[in-house]
């Protein structure tokens, strides 16, 4: 039956109103958990607040055993929901990139348009970098097109380039998951960061 | 700012893991944030600059690729609910205020310095690596996507690289 849009159940337009109010529950969410502060947020590269790895990798093991079982169930047919490409070369550039910018600007853009909503200048002007690196990938993409779409290699899940099957790779993430737990919380009573 | 006003995170996390879940459940694909920038960038480029955009081969492929109009996607409408979203938590706790928020060791000038120069580059790498921390870690990881987790932890690892360098921002 699921996913909902691709059988039809429900339309566009609904489709629509529904992604508003899961970006409601997204961004309320990210709020509540601290995500709408800088400080917070680059905590987990020192190791005095490491919340983005716990909500992270949490919320990624929930949503990955949820989806198995709600194939295994018969709700959802796996495959028709949406897997990220892999290009290989721009996958690394692009998270090497991306990564410099988490630690100098202190947020990704989903966090950073979060604590906009509840004031936060700096993530208001991080925001206007995002548009300006935009901006100039989209203006230079004359350069950059080729190594873009370099490598392409389909829509692989990681289980079928190792050769295991989807349900033993999600109970080896989340053995993997839980042992960052604890290394997170072994981390911040080691360096522990009072006011922030 | 007391700690204990936030929600325990990995509380936090399967309630996020929850709404993702939703999202592919209803809608087939993960969540994302850098896409609904883009959509603004193609949309504001097509008004302003339309001869621009019409020759452009990023703007071309993108229109093309989106006949009802830029602004008619799903992580538009998603990331909207985002803002309010985040206001309504950030309202509950007590918890709106404009303010630069930077570690009593540097300026509020050199965190805003900083803070456009992270954009920048995190808007780049968004569009080279085909989604942000959202788009194409999170989500990827969620549907054990090769490509995603491949980004999550070049997003993660050069985070770790570099944070000596800039420690004096942060700690």
């Amino acid at each position: 039956m699921g996913p909902l849009i691709v059988d039809g159940i429900i339309s566009q337009s609904t489709n629509f109103l529904l992604a508003m109010i899961i970006g409601v529950a997204f961004g309320f969410v990210l709020e509540a958990s601290g995500f709408s502060s800088s400080r917070k947020l680059a905590g987990v590269f020192y190791g005095y607040d490491a919340v983005v790895l716990k909500v992270f990798f949490t919320a990624g093991i929930t949503a990955m055993i949820g989806l198995l079982f709600f194939s295994l169930f018969g709700w959802v047919d796996l495959s028709m929901v949406y897997v990220n490409p892999t290009y290989l070369p721009s996958n690394i550039a692009g998270g090497v990139i991306m990564g410099a910018g988490f630690i100098l600007g202190g947020f990704c853009p989903g966090t950073s348009i979060c604590a906009a909503s509840i004031g936060k200048i700096d993530a208001l002007v991080f925001i206007g970098g995002l548009f300006i690196g935009i901006i100039f990938f989209a203006e230079g993409y004359a350069i950059w097109e080729e190594f873009y779409k370099s490598g392409f290699q389909g829509w692989p899940r990681i289980n079928e380039s190792i050769g295991i099957s989807q349900g033993l790779m999600a109970f080896v993430l989340v053995i993997v998951a839980l042992s960052m737990f604890w290394v997170a919380e072994w981390a911040e009573k080691k360096f522990p960061q009072k006011e922030y | 700012m007391k700690q204990t006003k936030y929600i325990n995170p990995y509380l936090g996390g399967v309630l996020l893991g929850i709404v993702l879940l939703a999202a592919n459940f209803i809608s087939g694909r993960g969540l994302g944030a850098s896409g609904a920038l883009k959509s603004v960038v193609v949309a504001t480029t097509n008004v302003v600059a339309p001869e621009h955009a019409g020759n452009a081969v990023f703007y071309k492929q993108y229109n093309d690729s989106h006949p009802d109009g830029p602004m008619k996607s799903w992580l538009v409408f998603l990331m909207l609910g985002v803002v309010a979203g985040g206001f309504m938590s950030g309202a509950i706790a007590g918890r709106l205020k404009f303010k630069v928020e930077h570690s009593p060791k540097i300026s509020s000038k050199r965190r805003l310095v900083f803070a456009l120069a992270g954009g920048i580059l995190f808007g780049f790498g968004s569009q080279l690596g085909r989604g942000c921390t959202s788009g194409s870690a999170l989500s990827g990881m969620a549907v054990l996507s090769l490509g995603g987790i491949v980004t999550m932890a070049a997003i993660f690892g050069t985070g770790y690289a570099l944070a000596y360098f800039v420690r004096k921002n942060w700690i």
